[in-house]
């Protein structure tokens, strides 16, 4: 009963007592919260601000070390002008083909024209041609340098041809470069490519005529580029000239070129470019020839010794719409080449008294062609080639035998292409000839494929 | 024989003497466009500029024309990208020039790359990813502060290149850092409602743009850098937007717009088609006005 009262008293006590004491004090306390309440929200502005002063601090900071890390890259990269990350710059070509001829090949001959070097027809069927590997690099400031091996097989083996071993000065000053090795002469617009960069699978007509596909010698060439706007270019090569369609030992220098080069641009979406070449042998010694089949006889090798001398022209003509030759784009070029021969031709393995004529040869010829990029990675191009030639000599005899008779035949032929492009890297041709090489026209269908591992090759004009 | 050569070399050696075309000017060859709006900038006056590519051109596609390696010949600085942009033209031309004061390690030779960072360095080389550059992404003058440290760079080159006019040359970059600084400034503010939109690209040529604009992409038409879209990928990009719809697509006029058109008739995304480069008639600040006024008109 006595707690109860206690409670009861204790709990009347408060409730009396409460109203007293807010009257006065919680004025006193809401002036203190709100002064509180004003401080914080200052300390909180104050660090606010100190945060987004921070943020900024460390946006600059990091924009610094952005400009630093920019700096230091700079300092290890390496040049980003090279073709490739690896020294030397590796490529090889891959090169195979079927093909398929109405004539049998190895009966191919080009009437008025002693067939020599690699001219000729490839093998029915399926087969690989040159399967090149190339080296080449900056050798230091002054030289860049080139080696290319090219391995392919003839009548059943296997053989690796040096195909190119050469040393090029680099920036030599007022226009001049220099090179010296074993090379593609600078001759004729073609001449100077890689085969595997021709547009058709074969060689023009009037190339496989006069060089066997392809001139390349050991020796020299100077080149000199005017420092003009249009470009301008002449050129000279000495070369040892034993390699056909020169022939023999010389001391000193066997064969000679001079060229000129001139070509430029018309606006932005056309170009082009006209070449001057010659080219002479004053001595050429013994130049043997495959000349043409007997029919499996034991074969008599015609021989030519003289002096030769040609010269030819080129026109290169390009369009791209804009300049742009991704998605579409044409190429023109025309070529034409004369030879005139002066000497001897001899028929070797002839029997006791060996079978000679004098001989006064003259052979021209010429091809045109276009290509046309319709579409990006789809090509397609026509060819027209055709030859013509008037030898004379003592002995009609001889000179047909070795070739040299046109047989009254005018050798002309007709090709077409299509091609397709998946990348820069890999090239695959379909191409038909109507070939009127001699006078059983032969119609010769390619399915040949180029493709390229290793470093970038070069977009040449 | 010996008599032939002599004349040969006689005749070599009037042609190397005769006189070269003396300019006072710098000749600058510039592989691309934009690099020769930025030397225009800095060099003013005291430079004569050509630019190899237009803002039309593919420059990874060029060949090394007669009259490229004519004007190279001349020139007493080269400012082209590099990162492995030009591989299959500027080694060629370089050494057809036979101008020694442009090649690789000549003050002469400028390769814009070499002086910032590149985004997008593979992991893996392997010519079955496309057209995959060792070095990562060259497309670098899409970014106004990648330029900026370019210039930076080339205005010590043009120094270097022609003491005499060294101040002349401080001055123009240092009026240009301010103009461009401010240029920047401006962009950004203006460009911030473009942050976290989604594009889709034709090829893989906007990283830089994608990363100072915070664009995301959402899709690349070009299955690998380079190869051409299939119409497989095509309906599997197609089918990837159907989830995730993107707000423009991007490509450059001198891109092949095929597959663009057809996405852009199935999607109803809008198309930007944008110069890649400066145009001849406009300067490299007009050029990123218009680039950025074309992105927020397609909004």
């Amino acid at each position: 009963m006595r707690k109860k009262f206690l409670v009861a008293a204790t709990i009347a006590a408060i409730s009396n007592i409460n109203p007293v004491w807010a009257k006065s004090d919680i004025e006193a306390l809401r002036k203190q919260v709100e002064a509180l309440k004003k401080d914080y929200e200052q300390r909180i502005n104050a660090l606010e601000n100190r945060l987004q002063q921070a943020e900024e601090n460390t946006q600059l900071a990091q924009q610094k070390v952005e400009q630093v890390v920019n700096k230091i890259e700079n300092t290890k990269s390496t040049s980003s002008a090279g073709q490739n990350n690896f020294n030397p710059a590796v490529s090889v070509i891959l090169d195979g083909r079927y093909a398929d001829y109405d004539n049998d090949p190895d009966a191919y001959e080009l009437p008025g024209f002693m067939l020599g070097n690699e001219a000729g027809l490839g093998d029915d069927g399926f087969s690989i041609g040159h399967t090149e590997i190339a080296f080449s690099a900056n050798i230091d400031d002054k030289f860049y340098g080139k080696a290319t091996l090219a391995i392919h097989d003839h009548k059943g083996e296997t053989e690796t041809d040096l195909e190119e071993a050469y040393i090029q000065t680099l920036g030599l000053g007022n226009g001049l470069t220099v090179k010296a090795g074993r090379f593609y002469s600078a001759i004729g617009y073609l001449n100077e490519q890689h085969e595997h960069t021709w547009d058709f699978a074969d060689a023009p007509l009037i190339y496989r005529g006069l060089f066997g596909n392809q001139l390349r010698d050991d020796g020299l060439q100077i080149t000199y580029l005017a420092a003009t706007d249009l470009f301008m270019q002449v050129g000279s090569e000495l070369f040892r000239g034993d390699r056909f369609p020169g022939g023999g030992d010389h001391d000193g220098v066997g064969a000679w070129t001079v060229f000129a080069n001139i070509g430029g641009d018309i606006g932005i979406e056309h170009s082009w470019q006209l070449g001057f070449n010659h080219w002479r042998q004053n001595d050429v010694d013994d130049r043997t020839s495959s000349g043409h089949s007997h029919g499996g006889a034991a074969t008599e090798t015609p021989s030519f010794s003289g002096d030769s001398k040609i010269s030819s022209l080129d026109l290169v003509y390009k369009w791209a719409p804009n300049g742009n030759p991704t998605s579409q784009n044409f190429k023109f070029q025309f070529e034409y080449f004369d030879r005139r021969e002066d000497g001897n031709i001899s028929m070797f393995n002839s029997g006791p008294a060996e079978e000679v004529s004098t001989y006064d040869g003259q052979q021209d010829g010429w091809y045109a062609q276009a290509v046309y990029q319709f579409k990006p990675h789809w090509r397609t191009g026509i060819r027209y080639d055709r030859l013509s030639s008037n030898n004379k000599g003592s002995d009609d005899d001889v000179l047909a035998e070795a070739g040299l008779d046109d047989k009254g035949h005018t050798p002309e032929r007709y090709s077409a292409m299509l091609e397709w492009l998946p990348s820069e890297y890999s090239r695959i041709i379909l191409q038909f000839n109507r070939d009127n090489s001699y006078e059983d026209a032969d119609n010769q269908i390619f399915l040949q494929y180029t493709h390229t591992l290793g470093s970038h090759g070069a977009h040449q004009f | 024989m010996y008599k032939q050569i002599k004349t040969h070399l006689f005749v070599m050696l009037i042609f190397s003497l005769w006189p070269s075309n003396s300019h006072s000017e710098i000749n600058v060859f510039a592989c691309e466009p934009e690099w020769a709006s930025l030397v225009q900038n800095l060099g003013g006056s005291k430079v004569s500029v050509f630019s190899a590519t237009t803002a039309l051109q593919d420059p990874h596609h060029i060949q090394v024309r007669p009259s490229l390696i004519a004007k190279a010949r001349r020139a007493d600085l080269l400012i082209c990208t590099g990162a492995e942009l030009e591989v299959g033209w500027l080694p060629l031309l370089l050494r057809k020039s036979g101008n020694g004061k442009i090649l690789t390690g000549q003050p002469g030779h400028f390769m814009s790359a070499d002086h910032v960072t590149l985004l997008e360095k593979p992991k893996l080389l392997d010519r079955s990813q496309g057209d995959v550059h060792a070095d990562g992404n060259p497309h670098i003058h899409l970014d106004p502060n990648r330029i900026m440290l370019i210039a930076e760079a080339l205005a010590s080159t043009l120094s270097r290149i022609d003491p005499d006019n060294q101040s002349y040359y401080q001055n123009n970059w240092i009026s240009f850092k301010e103009t461009w600084s401010r240029a920047i400034a401006k962009w950004e503010q203006l460009s911030q409602s473009l942050w976290g939109k989604k594009i889709v690209v034709n090829h893989n040529t906007w990283v830089y743009l994608e990363n100072w604009l915070k664009l995301e992409r959402v899709a690349t038409l070009e299955p690998k850098p380079g190869i051409a879209p299939s119409s497989a990928h095509l309906a599997q990009v197609l089918a990837e937007l159907k989830d995730n719809q993107a707000d423009m697509i991007l490509y450059a006029t001198y891109q092949n717009d095929k597959a663009v058109r057809w996405l852009a008739d199935k999607t109803h995304i809008p198309v930007v088609a944008l110069d890649f480069s400066v145009s001849s008639d406009e300067t490299l600040f007009q050029w990123y006005e218009m680039i950025l006024k074309q992105l927020l008109d397609s909004k």
